[in-house]
């Protein structure tokens, strides 16, 4: 391979037909109700957590539908568990199993 | 003509042109600047006048941050003095970056008549030259649009895959300096590129519509110019290049010579790098420049329009739309000399 004293930067954008989607779908299956998410941002407007953190539930979702799953484990240990995004979601998606299901396929459980 | 596409329409002038090289292309490309002239002659039979005494449009030290604009704007007056003194009204400079510098030129004199002014003084001064503003001012591949049906019914050969009788797939990149700038001076504006498209269908061709189509062929200009940013240009290219890739076109045509020079040889750089080449045989997707595209289907001959000298060879595609060539002129000079034939990539067949 040869040098020439640059480099090739891979690019920011986001390709979703090549994003792996495969714990989505899993999570999905244990949390049904997470398919009727419209992405509001009420869960996030109410959390405890979001009002004193970086901490954001609703980007969590995003991030986990487009596959990018790196990050998510360390972010969601900001989540109490309060329930209150549960209690105000308008879609009736069932936010505190959720997480705890996200937290348990990131760790292969 | 649906009346909204009457909007993205220019005036291109007739006849009567004073044309201006391009730095890059006389270096890199020159058989094409030879070819677009043959053709508005020999084709067309137009009047088109190639002054010896031209020179550069600054462009590339302009969007380089070294030549102030001042400088700039009376370089390009003295280009237009030129036009100027040999009776010509309609000026066509032959690279879409000098298209771009004259059009913001003429603009700032439109909006600012101080500048035009200061700008005749400062010529004057220097040179003792005085200019008019050109009435007409298009880039070469506007005349040819123009002129594409006319042009179409002297080809000997159409865009036509002559194995499978298919129209060939053809990416076709505008540049950026072409119609972003300043959109109403390109045809078609930045949103519906279609002077290169235009052509193409005319010719027999399919324009391929991929998701990167308009994104920056990678020059950028200080992207490219110090060698440890290079990797912001290599990067915008090998974007584009991933795009169009699943489509497999057959070929690329490019109006600017930046995007010529870049598509073209930044294919060899990334299969150094990567290992990586975007058709499936591994020779690359051939770069050509609109002239090569007409002078090739009006059946001059490839190597005096220069594709030897191109980095991806275009010899499958010659052979796809059923170009006769012969492989020992390929590296013929003019006076009958045979060149050294180039080294051979490592990675990128030729
Ligand atoms: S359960 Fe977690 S995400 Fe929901 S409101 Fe409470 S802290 Fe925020
Ligand atoms: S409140 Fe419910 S619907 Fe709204 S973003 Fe949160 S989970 Fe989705």
């Amino acid at each position: 391979m040869k040098d020439f004293g640059f480099a090739i930067e891979k690019p920011r954008a986001l390709d979703l037909d090549k994003a792996d989607r495969n714990l989505y779908v899993r999570l999905l299956k244990r949390e049904p109700s997470f398919a009727r998410c419209f992405q509001c941002g009420m869960c996030s407007a109410t959390c405890s957590a979001r009002n004193f953190t970086d901490y954001n539930i609703r980007r969590i979702h995003t991030l986990m539908r487009q596959g990018q799953t790196q990050e998510l484990d360390a972010m969601l240990q900001k989540c109490m568990l309060c329930g209150k995004c549960t209690l105000v979601c308008p879609r009736g998606v069932n936010l505190r199993h959720l997480i705890i299901q996200m937290r348990k396929l990131l760790n292969n459980e | 003509m649906n009346r909204y596409w009457n909007e993205y329409q220019k005036t291109i002038a007739d006849d009567h042109y004073f044309y201006e090289r391009s730095c890059i292309r006389q270096t890199f490309f020159p058989g094409s600047e030879t070819a677009f002239l043959r053709i508005l002659r020999e084709e067309l039979g137009k009047d088109i006048f190639d002054d010896f005494r031209q020179h550069t449009c600054t462009g590339i030290g302009y969007h380089a941050d070294i030549v102030p604009f001042e400088t700039t704007m009376t370089v390009c007056a003295r280009l237009f003095s030129l036009m100027t003194e040999h009776g010509y009204k309609n000026y066509v400079p032959s690279c879409v970056t000098s298209f771009g510098v004259f059009t913001e030129v003429l603009h700032t004199w439109q909006e600012h008549p101080e500048l035009l002014e200061k700008t005749r003084e400062n010529l004057y001064k220097a040179t003792g030259r005085e200019f008019e503003i050109p009435e007409n001012l298009v880039h070469p591949s506007d005349i040819i649009y123009k002129f594409r049906e006319e042009l179409a019914g002297k080809m000997k050969y159409r865009l036509v895959n002559s194995f499978t009788g298919k129209p060939l797939k053809v990416v076709e990149h505008i540049g950026c300096h072409y119609a972003k700038i300043f959109p109403d001076k390109g045809v078609g504006k930045a949103e519906f590129p279609y002077v290169l498209a235009g052509m193409i269908e005319s010719w027999g061709g399919e324009v391929v519509d991929y998701p990167e189509r308009r994104h920056c062929c990678g020059f950028g200009f200080r992207q490219y110019l110090i060698q440890e940013n290079r990797g912001y240009s290599i990067s915008n290219t090998k974007k584009k290049l991933e795009s169009m890739e699943p489509y497999e076109p057959d070929f690329i045509v490019t109006n600017c010579p930046g995007c010529t020079l870049f598509l073209d040889r930044w294919q060899y750089t990334i299969a150094e790098m990567e290992h990586k080449t975007y058709d499936k045989d591994g020779y690359g997707i051939p770069v050509l420049t609109y002239e090569e595209m007409a002078g090739l289907l009006l059946g001059y001959n490839p190597w005096e329009l220069g594709l030897q000298i191109h980095q991806v060879q275009a010899d499958h595609l010659l052979d796809k739309i059923g170009i006769e060539y012969n492989i020992n002129d390929k590296y013929k000079g003019v006076s009958g000399t045979i060149f050294r034939k180039p080294e051979k990539p490592t990675i990128l067949q030729v």
